[in-house]
């Protein structure tokens, strides 16, 4: 069976004004609306139309973090996924260790290909995709606008600094998802009924045998330096002088 | 001593500003003996603008026909081979760095902090995270390597000036084929890199096409400025993606931003926080925008743009 695994993360929602705790021991999160990360949610739409074009036959969404992931979960079910995977941890996991466990996965899934987001929303980290790719020692795709699959190969273009960058790497593979590559899908009613009917499997860090001894403490969290607002201007003349008086034009 | 071996981002047999910033973050670790590591198929004219950065002890230059254009699985390896020895191993977090480095810090099982925006110790670090609208400091265990990208918006270069040995180094490392460069396609332009551009004119949805998105490449012209856009001005294709400011395109630092018909979400303002002086165009007196510009104009664009040139 061609199968691809994509990573599915809970995260707060990108809409939330994001606030510092007083304490500096996090951001608040009470109450707060949680969302698949946005470049997941690219990432499974992706795996989705790889699997209505053909070239796959499975799509498995897998999750890590707590129990509540589950709701993610089932938005990926009723988004198309075949299948969803929750390894449960309450632990704030470093990238290292959602790579280890989805080397895990691989090793009784073996997936043609792992899907990712580029990055997660919340710690802003790119480094899961490429750090699974290291440990798996396959071929890497990140920040991927565009994905053609053909004869054991994938052509992925790439989104970088100076422009687009198109590679072929073998599958296989562990790509990563730019906000370019996709609209993901509306989920519609009937498909959320239907979800609830998919199998959702749930395990754990210590059943999956990884361990998730941090790399780096988190001391602290600060809100960031608040920029000072600044005048309005009345028109063009007055802001075109205040430039030039800077010495900005 | 910290031994810190600083990866080259370099094309065309030009070596990246970026490179010189990341020799500022590094040069702010105490006790620092950095070392900048250039892989290239031809790099002697790399190696020499490496080693005439300021601070710098040594350039050690690895050619090879593999090594260009540059391709994280193949560059990985010989990155880590060279780590030996060495406390840190930086890159810039730049499209090239953030693919390549997390691979280095998974193949050295070492610590990783992305987009280091200071150097508070040798072990600690202060990075953003939630688009910039929390910083973390973070802290790897003493004596444990540490792999980072430096958030180049935080830095300034280090000054030209220095003159540092160059030593070629023959790596026996087969670089594995299962990954294959195809194509690139970069606009050439005679505009400003947004990157390192001291001006900056920036077009959101606001400008409704790609012919109106000319008025930005116009302003930016009379003014000396690069160009950049909003995500949704990306989208829309009003704009290439390598001009995107923001929490997933660029992060800038210009001495001048001025964001035209741009409503200011997060994403976009986490890209420009570093910018010293924010004009706004908007014709939204309430558009989140004016919370963080210097000086906001206030209308429409399509009859601003035009007054503001004619006042130049
Ligand atoms: C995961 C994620 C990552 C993202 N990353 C980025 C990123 O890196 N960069 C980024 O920019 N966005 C990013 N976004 C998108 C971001 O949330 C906003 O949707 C986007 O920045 C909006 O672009 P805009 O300001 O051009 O458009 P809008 O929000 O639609 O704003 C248009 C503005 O133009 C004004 N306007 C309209 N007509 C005129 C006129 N005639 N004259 C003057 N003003 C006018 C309006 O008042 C409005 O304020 C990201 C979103 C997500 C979910």
């Amino acid at each position: 069976m061609r199968r691809i695994l994509v990573g599915i993360k809970r995260v707060i929602d990108y809409n939330v004004r994001i606030r510092v705790r007083p304490d500096g021991s996090g951001v608040v999160t009470d109450g707060v609306k949680m969302s698949i990360n946005p470049f997941d949610e690219i990432a499974l739409e992706e795996a989705l139309r790889i699997k209505e074009r053909g070239d796959a036959d499975e799509v498995v969404a897998v999750g890590l973090g707590p129990d509540d992931t589950q709701q993610q979960l089932r938005t990926a079910l009723a988004m198309g996924a075949d299948r969803a995977i929750l390894v449960r941890t309450d632990l704030a996991v470093e990238p290292p260790v959602v790579a280890r466990v989805m080397l895990k996965l691989i090793q009784t899934e073996s997936p043609i290909m792992v899907i990712l987001g580029k990055q997660a929303i919340d710690d802003d980290c790119n480094q899961v995709g490429q750090m699974l790719a290291a440990i798996w020692n396959r071929p890497q795709a990140t920040c991927a606008s565009k994905v053609v699959i053909e004869g054991g190969k994938a052509r992925v273009t790439r989104e970088v600094d100076a422009g687009l960058e198109t590679i072929e790497v073998d599958l296989p593979a562990v790509l990563t998802a730019d906000l370019r590559l996709n609209e993901p899908r509306y989920v519609k009613l009937p498909d959320i009924m239907k979800a609830k009917k998919k199998p959702l499997d749930i395990t754990d860090l210590a059943t999956i045998g990884v361990e998730a001894t941090p790399r780096l403490k988190i001391l602290k969290y600060e809100p960031p330096q608040q920029r000072q607002k600044g005048v309005i201007v009345k028109d063009a003349a007055e802001l075109v002088a205040a430039l030039r008086q800077k010495g900005l034009v | 001593m910290n031994r810190i071996l600083i990866v080259a981002e370099h094309a065309g047999g030009m070596l990246n500003a970026a490179v010189a910033k990341c020799v500022s973050c590094a040069a702010s670790v105490p006790d620092a003996e950095i070392t900048i590591a250039v892989f290239a198929a031809d790099g002697a004219a790399v190696a020499q603008a490496a080693a005439s950065i300021m601070g710098v002890a040594r350039v050690l230059l690895v050619d090879h026909a593999a090594n260009e254009p540059a391709l994280a699985a193949v560059l990985a390896p010989q990155v880590a081979r060279l780590a030996e020895g060495h406390s840190h191993v930086f890159g810039p977090s730049t499209t090239f760095g953030k693919d390549l480095m997390p691979r280095v810090a998974a193949l050295l099982d070492a610590a990783h902090v992305s987009d280091v925006m200071s150097v508070e110790s040798a072990q600690r670090f202060r990075r953003p995270v939630y688009a910039g609208n929390a910083i973390v400091t973070v802290e790897a265990a003493a004596g444990e390597p540490i792999v980072a990208t430096v958030r180049v918006a935080s830095y300034q270069p280090a000054a030209q000036g220095g003159s540092a040995k160059i030593e070629s180094v023959k790596l026996d490392l087969a670089p594995p084929t299962h990954t294959r460069f195809v194509s690139v396609s970069a606009a050439r332009s005679d505009r400003p890199d947004l990157q390192t551009a001291s001006r900056v004119v920036s077009g959101g949805r606001a400008l409704g096409s790609v012919e109106n998105f000319a008025l930005i490449q116009g302003l930016a012209d009379r003014i000396g400025a690069a160009i950049g856009a909003s995500r949704a001005a990306v989208d829309a294709g009003y704009a290439p993606n390598e001009l995107q400011v923001g929490q997933t395109g660029k992060i800038i630092a210009p001495e001048l931003y001025i964001a035209i018909g741009i409503s200011g979400a997060i994403q976009h303002l986490t890209g420009i926080k570093d910018a010293r002086t924010i004009v706004a165009i908007n014709k939204d007196a309430e558009a989140p925008i004016f919370e963080v510009a210097d000086y906001g104009l206030v209308g429409d664009l399509f009859a601003l743009i035009p007054e503001i040139e004619k006042n130049l």
